[in-house]
């Protein structure tokens, strides 16, 4: 079973990069029902779009240098660097490669790319927190940037998709601290979901061809190549209301945290009917959750870190806080962590 | 678990259709009030209430509400 206590890590910052173009769903050619229904049901009233030469890594780089900057962290003693995204730069070589270049990190860094989408956040600070954990102070600082520009691989003219998804990079800035309680963890897959979000061709299975080209229609206002981003929202629905509750209980149960210690429970940003049915499974008060969905979307990997930044920027730079944070998709992938924040540096939200 | 039951906890997901045009034999996909979203929420109401899976399949390859009962049944 897939529980992780690892001690000795602490969380000291989180930026968050969004493009700065702002795509209203109010404007999406739907009918007015359908739109009236996208806005209040799954909560997406307008998302962030990069353009044709902005990447998701383009987004986590300038959320980094910022960080860095206002940590007045020494970039020489940054040596490790992990960047979560299924939307790279290349296809080879690794992206996180790149960025450690770009960001002007020590050849000596521990540099490496995760696939993961959803989950990708948690995933990305069980990774990164053994790593650090694993020097023993000898990683000292570390950054896990994580981010996707879905835009770039959904279709517009796919209602089930389009409107849902937003672009956004981020950085959470960890550090070795011995006698720190760190971070614990519950994470978990099941691959018997994997046709359930996907995108089709383009990799080895089924390579490029000109037929990955082609737009096919399946119903009104769901068109799409085999180059878009695939989603089988019951499956994905039916899915979540059981694993997500499922897994803060495992954890909670596992590590025995108090419940109402608790200050927030960060949700990734599935949609809101979604997200509504895990908080009252879990008997979870609104003020607790926070969203940023109404004006950001699901931006896949980022939505974690960005709704903290979003919404809970104040008390995260002012006060020591508990958190639980809980993401699930693609893969499918899903996971559970705990951690405390105590005053952190948390720069407004970037533009790029 | 219960046929009349099962229809009564199918109806009440719906808000302007009124509950004497649920039957065992209702083809739930054509009633007017029938979309993507009432679709989760009938397989919330599974999830609720029963404590099974519906997956998106599952909802494609029935008609009527007894067919989903039966796939409900079936996973208890």
């Amino acid at each position: 079973m897939a529980y992780l206590s690892i001690p000795n890590v602490v969380v000291r910052g989180i930026a968050v990069c969004v493009p700065p173009f702002i795509d209203e769903n109010s404007n999406y050619p739907i009918s007015e029902e359908d739109r009236i229904k996208l806005i209040s049901t799954v909560g997406v009233a307008r998302k962030r779009v990069a353009d044709d030469s902005t990447c998701a890594s383009d987004l986590c780089f300038n959320a980094a240098e910022k960080l860095i900057e206002e940590l007045s962290w020494d970039k020489k003693e940054i040596d490790c660097l992990i960047f979560v995204t299924q939307t790279p730069d290349y296809i080879l070589p690794a992206t996180s490669c790149i960025l450690q270049d770009r960001l002007g990190l020590s050849t000596e860094c521990y540099t490496m790319d995760i696939s993961l989408g959803c989950s990708g956040w948690v995933y990305g600070m069980s990774t990164i927190a053994s790593i650090v954990a694993s020097g023993f102070g000898n990683i000292r600082k570390a950054l896990l940037l994580v981010g996707d520009t879905m835009s770039k691989i959904t279709s517009k003219e796919d209602k089930s998709t389009w409107p849902l998804f937003g672009d956004a990079g981020t950085v959470t800035a960890i550090e070795y601290v011995a006698g720190n309680e760190g971070f614990k963890f519950h994470l978990a897959t099941d691959g018997d979901g994997a046709d359930s979000i996907i995108i089709k061709d383009g990799g080895y299975r089924n390579p490029f061809s000109g037929d990955s080209l082609k737009l096919q229609k399946f119903e009104e206002g769901i068109a799409r190549t085999n180059l878009s981003c695939y989603l089988d929202g019951m499956n994905v629905f039916s899915f979540a209301i059981s694993k997500g509750p499922q897994s803060v209980n495992k954890l909670i149960e596992k590590y025995s945290i108090d419940k109402d210690s608790v200050d927030y429970f960060t949700f990734h940003q599935a949609n809101l009917f979604l997200n509504e049915k895990i908080r009252n499974k879990l008997k979870l008060e609104p003020e607790k959750v926070p969203y940023s969905l109404e004006n950001f979307g699901n931006t896949s990997s980022a939505t974690i870190p960005l709704t903290m930044v979003t919404e809970l920027r104040e008390a995260l730079t002012s006060k020591k806080l508990n958190h639980i944070g809980c993401a699930f998709g693609v893969g499918l992938s899903w996971g559970s962590v705990y951690f405390s924040t105590d005053k952190i540096v948390c720069p407004e939200l970037i533009e790029y | 678990m219960e046929l009349d039951k099962f229809i009564q906890h199918f109806a009440a997901q719906f808000e302007d259709t009124d509950a004497s045009q649920f039957t065992a034999e209702t083809r739930y996909k054509e009633l007017a009030e029938w979309s993507s979203l009432m679709a989760l929420s009938i397989i919330g109401m599974v999830d609720e209430e029963y404590e099974a899976k519906v997956k998106g399949d599952d909802i494609r390859n029935t008609q009527t509400i007894k067919d989903l009962y039966e796939i409900v049944k079936s996973r208890m």
